[in-house]
């Protein structure tokens, strides 16, 4: 017999408190932004209230929907390789003992620490022709002359895939933890290799948190635009440089507004999907 | 029963082994033959280096030195992959991925068998742990004993030379425990398969083995039948480990007698030494005698404790042996004495087992 209490005075209080949070914090900003994404801009000048359609309209222009496709793109495959280097990289670092695991985990959550613009920054030299890491090669003897590998697609990737990153292990790092050394041993007392016990335990194991931390990367480096604005050309540029620069260069705030909600929306629509594939293909197992 | 003879197999020869983690010395030398077809149990504290010997029979840990034989095969540097042995390990280890069948069918999956044959034999499985129609069941959904029985199929479902058990009933609740004992035992006799189990506990141990394997600090105490064990310990540690015992320190008259705190004894066997002797006596072997002193076997003091526990009484008396004397016995056997009175301590010379000379 199980009796269903009313809310009572005390458990509203509770709930008050993260209720309110997400009002001020969420729903009012995100309401406002709604409002200007309907705002008559003034050229030369700001915006004023209005209700009109027509940076809505503008948002399906062919460059628009091009330039959203890629950022999706580019964040997915940041989101792989994330999972790709961080799995196997999580899963030894929780089977390590003792100072090279602390060490190590030091090292990955100092990261942390660099912000966006010094990651950038440090990367635009390091690609760069001047006192790149090509530079290192030439005095080795392996190349010829210096080069640059920035702007470039590869360069974009590599910094969005570099600042998900610790995030990525901290991800991961929890639910490995807590995976049973026994349950790879009595897998390889059962007849599987080391390998086949990889693959069979242990990644299925791990399944939902990979998928997790995949959209983590992803829905992180969709926000990111300091890395494809410093290394890329306009042609890797993700949606949000362009949110910015009509933002802060163009003084455009009604059409910025419009592509973040348009860029919020697409971002739950391939995180729905990506969860919808993952609890379809779980049952298939 | 007839039985051919590849059917007995699992004879276990370990020379030598020692293992060594960094500077501890979790096994310090043990040289082993175990007969096929028996169930053994490894009996002793924790940190004996039970559990690492049977992580070394299994392949998953590398002795430091020294070598294992399965049927005169040297499988030392073999893999656990590789190894035909079967595992139950502490934490159960099932895969929470899979449901029951998956977990069981594992193992053949593993070796490629096919569909029709995975699902044949894991019925076969089900049943004979008692667990038909649970193969659909997530492991989540189970009890603790029901989680136990999959493991114990899992480990069984490739018919495995060796079958081992790492304190496989530690996580279940007194009672489960020990009807769980018996059905393991009972299933061990059924398939005649060669099994070890590690264990603290000697009760555990006393129900279900062939052979006892008691050990201390990395080296093997004694090797025995259960009640041979128990009834001739061969060192004060097994005697104290495997039940309770009274310990009495003497010195030997040399002519099979032997003096405890200046009281004559005779003890089981006579004691040819002279020097000191240690004899161990069990509490249900005690005595108490109430209103006179025997010559000989006997210790006066002082009753210290009672304790009357429905089905055994215990009465801790101080006879200025060092620890307490405990006697224990039936309520038939029921000396009414009160706390505070002065008594007499019978060991009888037949339970009196000499341990060290």
């Amino acid at each position: 017999m199980s009796v269903r209490e009313k809310p009572s005075g005390r458990t509203l209080g509770v709930l008050a408190f993260p209720v309110g949070m997400l009002v001020v914090f969420f729903l009012i900003p995100f309401g406002i932004m709604v409002a200007t994404s309907f705002y008559h801009r003034v050229p030369g000048a700001f915006y004023t209230p209005a209700f009109e359609f027509a940076n809505w309209q503008r948002l399906f222009q062919p460059v628009f929907l091009e330039r959203a496709l890629f950022s999706i793109g580019i964040c997915l495959l940041a989101g792989f390789v994330c999972i790709v280097v961080a799995f196997p990289f999580t899963y030894f670092l929780t089977r390590m003992r003792g100072r090279p695991h602390v060490i190590l985990l030091v090292v990955v959550l100092s990261a942390l620490s660099l912000s966006e613009v010094i990651v950038a920054f440090s990367w635009y030299i390091l690609l760069g022709r001047a006192s790149g890491i090509s530079n290192i090669l030439v005095w080795l003897g392996i190349m010829n002359e210096s080069a640059a590998y920035q702007p470039s697609f590869a360069a974009v990737l590599l910094g969005l895939c570099y600042i998900a990153f610790p995030y990525c292990i901290l991800t991961l790092y929890p639910q490995l933890t807590r995976l049973d050394p026994e349950i790879t041993e009595a897998a390889q007392t059962l007849g599987a290799s080391p390998w086949r016990t990889f693959w069979t335990v242990v990644v299925p194991i791990a399944r939902p948190i990979l998928v997790a931390g995949f959209l983590l990367v992803f829905v992180f480096t969709l926000g990111s635009y300091l890395i494809a604005d410093f290394l890329g050309r306009p042609e890797h540029w993700t949606l949000s440089v362009f949110i910015a620069n009509q933002a802060s260069a163009n003084a455009n705030v009604p059409f910025a507004a419009t592509m973040a909600i348009f860029l919020t929306l697409l971002s739950l629509i391939v995180v729905a999907l990506v969860g919808l594939i993952e609890s379809r293909t779980r049952r298939l197992i | 029963m007839s039985r051919r003879s590849e059917d007995v197999r699992g004879g276990l020869r370990l020379e030598g082994l020692v293992k060594r983690f960094d500077d501890v010395t979790a096994v310090a030398g043990v040289d082993l033959e175990l007969p096929p077809g028996k169930l053994i149990s490894f009996l002793g504290p924790s940190g004996c280096g039970k559990t690492t010997m049977l992580r070394m029979i299994a392949g998953l840990e590398h002795p430091t030195e020294g070598q294992i034989f399965l049927d005169d095969d040297d499988i030392t540097d073999r893999p656990a992959y590789r190894r035909d042995i079967g595992m139950v390990f502490q934490s159960l280890a099932l895969f929470p991925h899979l449901n029951v069948a998956g977990n069981i069918g594992y193992g053949l999956r593993i070796r490629g068998a096919e569909k029709d044959r995975i699902a044949s034999r894991v019925e076969e499985l089900l049943e004979l742990v008692s667990l038909e129609g649970l193969g659909d069941r997530r492991i989540q959904q189970l009890s603790g004993g029901q989680r136990q029985r999959v493991a114990t199929a899992r480990a069984l479902a490739l018919e495995p030379r060796l079958f081992l058990l790492d304190e496989p009933l530690s996580a279940l609740d007194a009672n489960l425990r020990e009807q769980l004992q018996v059905e393991l035992r009972l299933l061990q006799q059924q398939l005649g398969i060669s099994t070890i189990i590690v264990t603290h506990d000697q009760r555990e141990a006393m129900t279900m083995s062939d052979l006892v394997v008691v050990m201390n600090a990395g080296r093997i105490e004694q090797v025995g039948p259960p009640l041979e064990v128990y009834r001739r310990p061969g060192s004060p540690f097994v005697a104290g480990f495997i039940g309770r015992t009274n310990l009495l320190v003497g010195e030997g008259a040399g002519d099979g007698s032997i003096a405890v705190a200046g009281h004559p004894f005779d003890v089981a066997g006579g004691a040819d030494a002279s020097g000191e002797v240690t004899v161990s006596v069990r509490p249900e072997a005690a005595q108490l005698v109430a209103d006179s002193m025997p010559e000989r076997n006997a210790l006066p003091g002082t009753v210290v404790f009672v304790r009357d526990l429905g089905e055994l009484f215990e009465c801790f008396v101080d006879c200025g042996v060092g620890e307490h004397v405990i006697v224990a016995g039936s309520p038939r056997d029921w000396v009414p004495v009160q706390q505070g009175a002065e008594v007499a301590v019978l060991f009888p010379t037949e339970a009196c087992v000499v341990v060290t000379s």
